[in-house]
């Protein structure tokens, strides 16, 4: 007989119920004659608090709450790669086919469709001893994708049976195996896992690989490691989702989650539309062959929401431990926090800032805890990265949520409310952002990419800070009055703005490979390097800047990326025209002596 | 479920009533409550315990009298009756003619809340909407299916500008096009203003009107705009129609609901707001969009007006975190004399990016939007440097920014209200415009773009 209990008050999400003393603390439930989906919250005796993930309109008191003997789980095994799937881990399309256009309630909780035929290609023999981690089994689940069927966490033995090669469905047992006390256990293809829980590891290691965006702000400026774990805060509409939709698109991860924790619909739309249709430029796929998209907008139910960003956390480690490189982002984690405020306010707990609950601080860090470079429990290398987008009310970045994501993220990708209102895109402050990687991921680039990374990236951040100071002056007098000098910062600072920071997401060079984010960042510097000594020697900088060859610094980014040995060519015409200028001034200086 | 009556209240407490010892009563459940004046009103059910229920009354609780009133709970949610016939007609918040013609005839009935587009149901807005304004469509374009607010302050034009859109939209080739236009809190003259100039537009169908003035119940603007909705999802995705969706003003609508929200004794969030107020506002403006596999659309155009013209306020920023863009009015233009009165770079359509350029408007009006924004700033840049050093002292260049920054106030931004440019005719004037500036500031336009429309 399954665990009963009984609705007492219903609130919103937030119900009371009696008959719960043998429910577990977050235990799955179901409610009420439409079985809405929820889990138990908060236990005192045979009373209890469930929260639930379906709209709860028309439930009445003293309708069933039926125990499911499991906390919220998520089914996990081949078919998730290209799905879309709610905060609970329903996908999507089989809720359009029971419930049409329009989301209905009561939908059951069918995660992964167990029918559906995959060609299984085993890994093990009989007698093999295998431990937690060990490969099982395989499913070319996409062109993109080797689905891998490890043994699950905490368990070990002997496998006595195995699926031979070949088509089988979801419900098969992938194995049978006895254990070290001689039990026999059935192993199912598919597994669930409680998407609270982080799945183990068995190491954590320092980040050292960047993750490569192709966007030159972050791999040239403030980049990313593999495992890392950055935030990108601002205002609406200054950039958040598309910087994420970059990175879903042109980061080279091997696995994409995204999650839209709480934000419009249409851009759940426009992933499906765009990425089938998408190529991967390391591979020529399809990006949708890669990607798993969690959506719960901003008007479906909010306790789902709080959920969504475990059960996107729970598949990215799914493939983490398969040995993947896999980016999370999660898009907006501010949606999530203020999920976790609506429930702790209709709990009425006691909210520390902002009607926020005191534990805030903590979600958040076992949030971004999660993330990681690791060596899996079966000896291979995986990570997670973690990209959290944050919206911060009226762009105020000493709100909570922002402050206490400062604490546990190491990269910052601050969108300017300035910048973005100028059409400065990616509107990613070069002053208030930061990434804590650049050092650790520094080696990376000078062995893979060239060896002067470092030196030009550290000439470019002294460009862009001298243009700090010098700002500050020609907003007080006009730039005219400057000395030359001066002014070539601000032209070579305006160069780095136009020319290599801003990068449009939606032509052709919205992705940039790091060969090209070194070429332009090289020869801007090297061309601030000249101007400076022509500069210094009594060169008038008008005629510098009059020169074709310096306007064509601008538009280096129109190169593309198969041509770069173009680069060559500017860079000697511009080397000839500094040459000519330097030489003809000079002379007339002498000849006028 | 049976209708079950209930003599006497427990409490009164504002909107609020307590009936105690209820049976078989459900969550968000439809109300009708009598008092000893003999009058309807209804409510719903904003919380249930065990046998009491608290019930939020729509039409106001004054003059209900504890124990000499009646309440019926209906069984039934919220419901707006829908029918073809509802095209011109007038209704109050909760879906009643206010018009004196008499009950919708014919109709089946449907939940005010609706429910969540399932994401994989939406097809991509895509289909510009041409306004006529030349600083709409050039840069910040309707897109059909889009949410578009207006960012407005007390004392600025936003209801002729409103009016314009409407009436000037051309959303398809045909004619099954409707507005639905939605008073909240709204004084009678404004709404007045609104249902003439929709009726006069001369596009055919009259607009289908939901009022809730300021003189009318608070609590009821909480309905309106989601009945509004529901009739607005019915012409469009059962009937078929493109439908434009007026909403004014989103102000009363959050106020009302933290009037609400304070009687519930809720923990404020921001400037006393309560913290739902985003997934509430999303809960109106996720009704927008486009379905794959039914005609119609349904766009949205909520004008809200800044407290203090203050844009970082809870309510201008929390739908600027839903909403697809918007459209931002400026105290400042609108002193110099222009209309629409449009604070530029504050401005922006997110949807326009997939839906213009070559094949949807001109093949240069994407790039050529990216660099009048872009130059536009610009000149605002100069503008703040010209009062510090005095015109004068500018270089050529910079007073080249400030010549362009006039004209393109004067000739592009401005515009009279019965005038609809072509868009072809607003982007070719933002070239002429742009010949003031010197070809190398020119940096978002590529080479071919400047070689091919830039004259002189
Ligand atoms: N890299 C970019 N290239 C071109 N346009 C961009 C870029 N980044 C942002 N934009 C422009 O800014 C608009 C708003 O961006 P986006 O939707 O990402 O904002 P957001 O920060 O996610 O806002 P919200 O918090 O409201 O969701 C986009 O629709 C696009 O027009
Ligand atoms: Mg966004």
């Amino acid at each position: 007989m399954k665990k009963q209990g009984r609705v007492i008050s219903i609130n919103g999400p937030v119900i009371r119920a009696k008959g719960l003393s043998a429910f577990a603390m977050r235990e799955m439930v179901e409610v009420g004659s439409l079985r809405l989906l929820g889990e138990v919250i908060r236990l005192e005796g045979d009373e209890g608090i469930l929260q639930v993930f379906e709209e709860t309109q028309g439930l009445q008191p003293g309708e069933l709450v039926v125990g499911l003997g499991e906390p919220l789980s998520v089914t996990l095994g081949p078919g998730l790669v290209g799905a879309i799937l709610d905060g609970i881990g329903r996908p999507l399309g089989s809720l359009l086919q029971k419930t049409g256009d329009f989301l209905g309630r009561g939908g059951g909780l069918e995660q992964l469709d167990a029918k559906r035929n995959w060609e299984i290609f085993p890994q093990v023999q009989k007698g093999d001893i295998v431990t937690a981690g060990t490969l099982l089994a395989t499913v070319k689940e996409t062109p993109l994708v080797e689905h891998r069927l490890l043994l699950p966490p905490g368990m070990e033995g002997e496998i006595l049976e195995i699926l031979p090669q070949g088509f089988h469905d979801g419900e098969s047992a992938l194995a049978r195996l006895r254990d070290g006390f001689g039990r026999e256990m059935e192993l199912p293809l598919l597994h669930r896992w409680p998407v609270r829980t982080a799945r183990p590891v068995r190491q954590r290691l320092r980040p050292e690989e960047p993750l490569l965006t192709g966007q030159r702000v972050i791999d040239g400026y403030f980049p990313i490691a593999r495992g890392g774990v950055a935030a990108i805060p601002g205002g609406f509409g200054t950039g958040k989702t598309v910087t994420q939709h970059q990175l879903a698109k042109w980061s080279d991860s091997k696995i994409v989650v995204y999650i839209g924790c709480g934000e419009r619909g249409n851009e759940m739309t426009q992933v499906l539309e765009e990425f089938p249709a998408l190529v991967d430029p390391a591979t020529g796929h399809p990006l949708m062959e890669r990607t798993i998209l969690i959506a719960n907008t901003s008007n479906m139910p909010v306790a789902a929401r709080e959920a969504s960003i475990y059960t996107g956390l729970t598949i990215a480690e799914y493939f983490r431990d398969m040995g993947y490189d896999v980016a999370l982002m999660a898009d907006s984690t501010s949606r999530w926090a203020e999920a976790l405020r609506e429930i702790s306010g209709r709990l009425e707990e006691i909210p520390a800032e902002e009607g926020f609950p005191a534990y805030l601080p903590s979600r958040l860090a076992e949030f971004y805890e999660r993330a990681g470079r690791v060596t899996t429990l079966g000896g291979e290398r995986g990570s997670v990265t973690l990209i959290g987008a944050v919206s911060p009310p009226g762009g105020d970045f000493t709100e909570p949520v922002t402050r206490h994501t400062k604490r546990f993220i190491r990269c910052f990708w601050a969108l300017e409310r300035e910048l973005a209102s100028a059409r400065h895109y990616p509107a990613i402050s070069w002053t208030t952002s930061y990434s804590e990687y650049a050092a650790e991921v520094r080696p990376w680039f000078e062995t893979h990419v060239d060896p002067h990374w470092g030196t030009v990236q550290d000439a470019l951040r002294r460009i862009l800070a001298e243009d700090e100071q010098v700002q500050q002056v020609i907003q007080l007098v006009g730039e005219d009055v400057l000395p030359d000098e001066q002014r070539l910062v601000a032209l070579a600072a305006s160069i780095i703005k136009i020319g290599f920071l801003q990068q449009g997401a939606f032509g052709p060079d919205a992705y940039c490979p790091p060969e090209k984010t070194f070429a332009i960042m090289e020869l801007i510097v090297h061309f601030y390097e000249r101007a400076h000594d022509l500069v210094a020697k009594g060169v008038p900088l008008r005629l510098i800047k009059e020169a074709q060859e310096v306007e064509a610094l601008y538009r280096l980014r129109e190169i593309e990326s198969d041509n770069l040995q173009a680069f060559e060519g500017i860079r000697r015409r511009l080397e000839s025209r500094l040459e000519r200028i330097g030489a003809e001034r000079l002379a007339e200086g002498r000849s006028q002596r | 479920m049976s209708l079950a009556e209930y003599r006497g209240l427990e409490s009164i407490e504002g909107p609020l009533i307590v009936v105690d010892g209820v049976k078989g009563v459900g969550y968000d459940e439809a109300v009708e409550i009598v008092g000893p004046d003999g009058n309807l009103r209804r409510g719903r059910v904003v919380l249930i315990e065990e046998n009491r229920a608290v019930v939020q009354v729509f039409s106001g609780t004054a003059a209900l009298v504890p124990d000499r009133s009646r309440v019926r709970f209906l069984g039934r949610h919220l419901e707006m009756t829908l029918s073809p016939s509802i095209l011109g007609r007038t209704f109050d918040g909760l879906g009643e003619p206010r018009d004196g013609c008499g009950a919708v005839l014919g109709g089946f009935r449907r939940d005010i809340n609706g429910q969540p587009i399932n994401p994989m149901a939406r097809a991509y807005p895509r289909d510009f909407i041409h306004t006529g304004l030349s600083v709409v469509d050039t840069l910040m374009t309707l897109i059909r299916g889009q949410k578009l607010p207006i960012f407005s302050s007390n004392g600025l034009p936003h209801n002729r500008l409103a009016v314009q859109i409407a009436s000037q939209s051309r959303i398809t080739s045909g004619d099954n096009f409707a507005v639905v236009f939605v008073g909240i809190g709204i004084r009678n003259d404004d709404a007045a203003y609104f249902i003439e100039a929709l009726r006069d537009s001369g596009k055919g169908r009259p607009p289908v009107v939901f009022l809730n003035l300021a003189s009318d119940p608070v609590i009821e603007r909480l309905a309106v705009p989601r009945t509004a909705l529901t009739a607005a999802e019915y012409l469009a995705f059962d009937l078929g129609y493109h439908v434009l969706v007026v909403m004014t003003d989103m102000t009363n609508y959050c106020e009302a609901l933290r009037e609400l929200a304070v009687a519930r004794g809720e923990v404020p969030s921001r400037k006393g707001y309560p913290g739902y107020l985003y997934s509430d506002l999303a809960s109106l403006y996720e009704r927008a969009g486009v379905l794959r596999d039914r005609p119609g659309s349904l766009t949205q155009l909520p004008i809200l007006t800044m407290p203090n013209d203050d844009i970082t306020h809870p309510i201008p920023d929390l739908t600027g975190f839903i909403t697809e863009g918007q459209i931002v009015l400026s105290r400042e233009q609108y002193a110099q004399g222009v209309y629409p009165p449009v604070d530029i770079p504050a401005s922006l359509s997110r949807l326009m990016k997939d839906s213009i350029g070559k094949g949807f408007t001109r093949e240069d009006h994407p790039d050529l939007a990216g660099q009048l924004f872009s130059s536009y700033s610009k000149v605002q840049e100069v503008r703040a440097l010209a009062g510090v050093v005095g015109e004068d002292e500018l270089g050529a260049v910079e007073k080249g920014y400030l010549k362009f920054g006039q004209a393109f106030e004067k000739r592009f931004l401005s515009q009279g209200e019965r005038e609809d440019r072509e868009i072809g005719v607003s982007l070719d004037l933002a070239w002429e415009l742009l010949s003031l500036l010197p070809r190398s500031e020119l940096t978002r336009l590529p080479s071919s773009l400047v070689k091919a429309h830039l004259k002189g």
